[in-house]
């Protein structure tokens, strides 16, 4: 399994992640960005997307 | 010691590394950065690292673990290429030889030719510039601004928050026209007077007034503006000097192919705010877009591009197709964008009025081009599908 975590203090709740990923990242109808904290190996790769398209460098991997 | 070499150690530069690794390259790579920082996040060098403090170690990108064997080369700018031998020379006189070569060096900011003293007037690009701002940022201190550009307003936003006066001379009708168009440019102005910034548009500054130091600016209709520091945003300039007597056009960055490869080279490619290019989304001529999503776009394509040209693939010339996007913090206000919005030539308000929270859409003549919302980010996500079903 991926752990992925958000740094809320970071998150200005772009919704950039949930293009990359909508199966992990989402935007709630306030506009809060929510996330699945655990996810399956084969995800990888748009989870490294998403990170890396994070305009404030908030999520974490590992 | 050939390899890739890769100029610019900003985000591009990283992507082109990160790529070309994940795609299965194990040859050399070596980038090198003008800048004495690793990669870090420019962005935030107008808004909370501005407000709060610049510390570059918390806004460096995260490096992937495949990119820890690459040779960072920092402190010393390429100054001159020789694309025919595959050669660069850095200003300590190292010269570095590659198998191919990705430019990744974007841009700087644009400085006027206005006569007066220097002190005081600085630019925003770096993390060293960002430092020297904000050590200007002081409760009461009269901050000019030169240019209603993003950069400009967000600058402003924050000098307000950190309480210094602040002016902003343009010579544009509003506030980032050309992107947001002047219906929501004058909605922002008025957000922005409403915080206490005095706009001086249509207006130029004709010189520079103090001793040692910038203590006033004479406007082109006579008006005298007092000012501790003034921030140049009027524009910039693609870092392409190093690349001078290669034979290329070198008028606006650097022209790429779909697969990112300079035009008139076989083995360069550019990337990030440098690289002008076609994008499948959009008609119309190459452009360079100075976007932050831009150089992860490119600079990906780019490391492809180079990993299987090394390897004696075939190289991919599909077309580029990357969603331009952008944002902007100012004061407790988001702007987000996609698409194209400065090439509308009709802009329809379709939710809120520009003074609120609100959505603005973008034609050409080949239809909607480009979504901007402030404070509306939850509601774009129909209108990037929409943009991307032009592809
Ligand atoms: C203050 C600021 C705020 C911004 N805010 C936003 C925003 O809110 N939203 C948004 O979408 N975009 C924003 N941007 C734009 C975004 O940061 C850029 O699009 C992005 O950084 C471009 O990345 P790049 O890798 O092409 O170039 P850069 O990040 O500029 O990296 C290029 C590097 O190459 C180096 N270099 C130049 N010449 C040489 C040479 N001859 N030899 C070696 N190295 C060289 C440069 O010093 C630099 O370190 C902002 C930019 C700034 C400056």
């Amino acid at each position: 399994m991926i752990k992925v975590s958000i740094d809320m203090d970071k998150c200005q709740h772009y919704g950039q992640c949930c293009f990359e990923a909508p199966d992990v990242f989402a935007l709630d109808a306030d506009g809060k960005i929510t996330y699945v904290a655990e996810v399956a190996d084969d995800r990888r790769d748009d989870v490294e997307s998403a990170a890396d398209v994070c305009p404030m460098q908030a999520i974490e991997i590992s | 010691m050939a390899g890739v070499v890769i100029i610019g150690a900003g985000l591009g530069g990283l992507r082109v590394a990160e790529t070309l690794r994940a795609s299965g390259y194990a040859g050399e790579v070596t980038i090198v950065g003008d800048e004495i920082h690793l990669p870090y996040n420019r962005p935030p060098l107008s808004k909370e690292a501005l407000a709060g403090g610049v510390e570059v170690a918390d806004l460096e990108f995260r490096r992937k673990a495949h990119v820890d064997d690459v040779t960072w080369k920092l402190g010393s700018p390429a100054v001159t290429s020789n694309l025919k031998e595959g050669t660069v020379t850095l200003a300590d006189g190292t010269v570095l030889h590659f198998d191919a070569l990705a430019v990744a060096a974007g841009i700087r900011p644009r400085r006027l030719p206005i006569p007066g003293p220097q002190a005081g007037r600085v630019v925003l690009r770096t993390a060293d510039d960002a430092q020297e701002l904000r050590a200007a940022l002081v409760p009461g201190a009269k901050v000019l601004i030169m240019g209603a550009g993003f950069i400009g307003c967000e600058v402003a936003a924050t000098a307000r928050k950190v309480g210094c006066e602040v002016s902003i001379v343009a010579l544009d009708a509003e506030p980032m026209i050309r992107p947001l168009g002047a219906e929501l440019g004058a909605g922002m102005r008025r957000r922005h007077e409403a915080n206490g910034v005095n706009f001086y548009l249509g207006r130029t500054i004709t010189s520079f007034n103090g001793t040692d130091h910038v203590e006033s600016a004479t406007l082109d209709d006579g008006t005298v503006l007092a000012c501790d520091i003034v921030v140049e945003a009027v524009g910039s300039m693609a870092n392409v000097e190093w690349l001078d007597g290669n034979g290329l056009d070198l008028g606006d960055g650097l022209s790429v192919d779909d697969a990112m490869i300079v035009e008139g080279t076989s083995n360069v490619v550019a990337v990030g705010d440098i690289a002008r290019h076609h994008n499948a989304l959009f008609s119309g001529p190459k452009r360079r877009i100075e976007h932050w999503n831009m150089p992860t776009e490119t600079g990906k394509r780019a490391g492809q591009t180079l990993a299987a040209l090394l390897a004696g693939e075939e190289v991919s010339r599909a077309p580029f197709s990357a969603m331009p996007s952008f944002w902007s913090d100012q004061y407790s206000h988001k702007i987000q964008s996609f698409g194209m919005p400065g090439n509308a030539t009709r802009i329809e308000i379709v939710s809120g009025s520009p003074d609120e929270a609100c959505i603005a859409e973008y034609f050409d003549q080949s239809g909607l081009v480009g979504v901007i919302g402030i404070d509306k980010t939850s509601e774009l996500a129909p209108y990037r599908k929409l943009l991307m079903e032009r592809g």
